[in-house]
């Protein structure tokens, strides 16, 4: 008798609460701010180019060598009459994210903090019908920053 | 003087058969196989195959520096990542003599014990597949499980490669509700044994299905080199947090599980009473963390050791994980061995089948708690 009654109060508390399971193409749960997705590029707004120098430092640093990068000669340099203290910056920059092993490294190395992991939820939706649209070209790194949808966290040690 | 009756032999023809289990096996816990020689319901040999899932971790360690190392190790063990870190970062600390500031070593010690407690969970709930009676404890186990795994996100931010620990101390500061959260997630653990235990240990069907069952004796657990709760099963009181203590675990207090008999049983019960030592020790260490730095102060940017060779080994939830590492200086191991636990613990597992039933095969293995990623490397 007891047990019924103790299956029955399961039962109706069951009735009551809130469903657990979310929608999920509509609804996705909440992340933490630290969140590692995959590592994407910042931009500088203030000066409007990218944070980074294609400095090579991420790219020696990687454990699976996902990254490729290209540095150039910054046209908007000051001393060619830009507005820029950047004498280099990235012409072009790869990212392999089918390889990316997310560890984080590349952000803890980079000197400009040009880099950061994507925590916020677009980054764990990048699934493609070919292995090639998984290399992200320099726009496709800058864009979610750039347009201002990445949320911020910086790492204290 | 009455002669005794003829004895019937082979009264029809029987032959052995052989019965592949595995690779893809639901319940071989991963690719792995065993063949089985059957002599009806007998089990008269046991032949098992690993290698499966070779990758060469340790040999792709030798290429990369130790930080880059880290993240392969997270993929050796991925049921215990901290602990496998853990015996990394330690051998290289070792080496390069570096110095960890108090409180990374107090949250090193929560978290390996909070990952010890998500295993065990991760255990009982496939442990209860294999014995196949219940769907429940598998959704019991991972419940409990999941809710760890959500503190392990918020402070890493990867639900399971972590790669967090660093040589020297971790990667980063732990969120400011660090305490609050561990203590939530204790809290929730407890209820969780509590439930799994009644739900599990005192079910009649399932003592009868695991007691005395896959039997193993302390001479023969030793001989093979098992370790960890398949060791203590087999009641042989060998735990390296105490034998051998690393980070601070000579400070805190805590039981070593032993079992009486070393069967199947042992090996489960031993589990669960276990997980509750490690809930008694995050408490410990809850009580002594206090701020400070996380990082010493002088940390090169590429970590540099000079050449030696050094093995650090660490009780992980499956028994001893050592890492063997020599340097030749350099910022790269020159060479890189990983002691396995499962893979010594699996070894041990012709001795506790041949004689048993075949349905009784498959809960031997689950008893083993084997992750075939640790096993192959």
């Amino acid at each position: 008798m007891k047990g019924v009654l103790k299956s029955l109060g399961a039962t109706a508390n069951a009735f009551v609460r809130r469903p657990v399971t979310r929608q999920y193409p509509e609804m996705h749960r909440d992340l933490p701010e630290r969140d590692r997705a995959f590592p994407i590029l910042l931009w500088d707004d203030d000066i409007d180019e990218p944070y980074c120098t294609g400095c090579h430092a991420c790219e020696r640093a990687c454990p699976v060598e996902c990254m490729t990068v290209l540095m150039k000669d910054n046209p908007n340099h000051e001393s060619v009459g830009g507005d820029s203290r950047r004498r280099k910056i990235i012409d072009k920059f790869w990212i392999d994210y089918a390889r990316c092993m997310r560890c984080n490294i590349c952000v803890e190395v980079c000197n400009f903090e040009a880099i950061a992991m994507n925590n916020t939820w677009t980054g764990h939706e990048v699934s493609v019908y070919d292995r090639a649209d998984l290399v992200m070209d320099l726009p496709q790194l800058l864009a979610q920053h750039r347009a201002g949808e990445l949320d911020e966290w910086v790492a204290d040690i | 003087m009455t002669q005794p009756p003829p004895v019937l032999e082979n009264e029809f023809e029987t032959e052995d058969i052989f019965v592949n289990m595995g690779p893809q096996h639901p319940s071989t816990h991963g690719v792995f196989r065993m063949v089985l020689t059957i002599d009806g319901e007998l089990i008269t040999d046991v032949t098992p195959y690993v290698g499966y899932m070779h990758r060469g971790a340790e040999k792709l360690c030798e290429t990369m520096d130790y930080r880059q190392g880290i993240g392969y190790m997270d993929r050796t063990e991925y049921l215990a990542n901290f602990n496998a870190e853990l015996s990394y970062v330690m051998a290289v600390e070792r080496l390069a003599e570096l110095e960890v500031p108090e409180r990374a070593t107090w949250i090193r010690m929560i978290l390996c014990e909070l990952n010890r407690l998500s295993s065990h969970f991760m255990f009982l709930g496939a442990f209860g597949t294999d014995v196949g009676v219940f769907g429940t404890a598998f959704v019991y186990g991972f419940r409990n499980r999941e809710v760890i795994q959500d503190l392990f996100e918020e402070i890493t931010g990867d639900r399971l490669m972590f790669a967090y620990f660093r040589a020297g101390g971790l990667a980063w500061e732990v969120p400011d509700n660090f305490e609050t959260r561990v203590r939530e997630v204790l809290k929730d653990s407890r209820e969780g044994l509590r439930e799994l235990d009644g739900l599990m240990t005192q079910n009649e069907i399932f003592r009868a299905r695991t007691e005395g069952v896959g039997v193993i004796t302390a001479e023969d657990a030793i001989d093979w080199g098992t370790s960890g709760p398949t060791l203590r099963a087999s009641g042989v009181p060998m735990d390296i947090r105490r034998d051998e203590p690393y980070l601070f675990y000579d400070q805190v207090d805590f039981d070593v599980i032993t079992g009486d008999h070393g069967d199947v049983f042992d090996r489960f019960y031993g589990r669960i009473r276990e997980a509750s030592e490690s809930i008694k020790i995050i408490e410990q260490c809850l009580e002594r963390l206090e701020p400070g730095p996380i990082v010493p102060d002088r940390l090169p940017r590429m970590l540099r050791t000079p050449a030696g060779e050094v093995y650090t080994r660490t009780e992980a939830p499956r028994g001893e994980y050592g890492i063997y590492l020599v340097s030749k200086g350099g910022n790269r191991p020159h060479r890189l061995k990983i002691r396995s636990a499962c893979l010594s613990n699996l070894q041990a597992l012709r001795d506790m089948t041949i004689g048993g039933y075949v349905a009784d095969a498959v809960v031997i293995l689950g008893s083993l708690d084997i992750v075939l990623c640790e096993v192959d490397r």
